[in-house]
């Protein structure tokens, strides 16, 4: 199975990466948005959502239930689709770990920013497949200094 | 009649529905009525014994259900009700 490849319009992008590099050294996440075309997933707006994990978000993070509602109504209010979640890997790779594979859902996106001290390393995205494994998504026009070679 | 918002990642499952609608009496008769109609989510929903998945939450309104009577919750007519999945994770 091969999934659209993703089309991060660049505000939505630095949205990211800055909240990443702000948070850091702890993990950050939040949500994005766009729509479908059958040729690309194109992702145009993302939104910054507090870490409420207790205890170390240098190594973890969650979303609250209530963050989940409000982006879930923010999207039907808007006409936009909920197309996954974002969240940094401080001082790690953009792959995604145990705990991330443990509580992943279908369709949606997996975007992972590994970031460093000096700042943005890069970012990955990445979808569960029909195995239950996390498969990766091209991205579509990335900055090259955050592709990994 | 109560509305049951579908979470998106679980829209697969549900022809690209996003609100289901139905007549129900509580909580539990809602998400029978549900995954009777569309049974490829049930693995998503519920644990082989037939109780919600501990990775799943159920809204009415801006409350928990687990704030409330659970899912023996009574509904009104005009209630919404969410099914909000977790989202969490790390290194």
């Amino acid at each position: 199975m091969s999934f659209l490849p993703l089309d991060i319009d660049p505000q939505a992008l630095k949205g990211m990466t800055d909240h990443a590099e702000a948070a850091f050294p702890n993990e950050c996440c939040g949500f994005f948005y766009g729509s479908e075309d059958g040729q690309i997933r194109a992702v145009t707006v993302s939104t910054e959502v507090t870490n409420s994990k207790e205890g170390d978000q240098r190594r973890r993070f969650a979303i609250s239930h209530k963050d989940y509602l409000n982006a879930e109504r923010h999207a039907a209010r808007e006409g936009l689709t909920l197309l996954g979640v974002y969240h940094s890997h401080p001082l790690h790779p953009a792959i995604p770990s145990e705990h991330d594979l443990a509580v992943a859902l279908p369709y949606f996106s997996y975007i992972i920013v590994s970031v460093q001290p000096k700042g943005t390393a890069h970012v990955r995205s990445w979808q569960l497949n029909e195995q239950r494994h996390f498969a990766e998504e091209a991205i579509v026009a990335l900055p090259e200094a955050w592709r990994v070679s | 009649m109560a509305q049951l918002i579908i979470p998106t990642p679980l829209r697969k499952f549900t022809d690209g529905q996003g609100i289901f609608t139905q007549e129900a009496a509580t909580v539990k008769d809602l998400l029978a009525a549900l995954a009777a109609q569309h049974p490829g989510l049930k693995p998503h929903l519920f644990e082989d014994s037939g109780s919600l998945r501990s990775f799943i939450r159920v809204y009415v309104g801006d409350e928990d259900i687990h704030a409330l009577e659970g899912e023996d919750t009574a509904l009104q007519a005009n209630d919404e009700v969410s099914i909000i999945p977790a989202i969490a994770g790390g290194l």
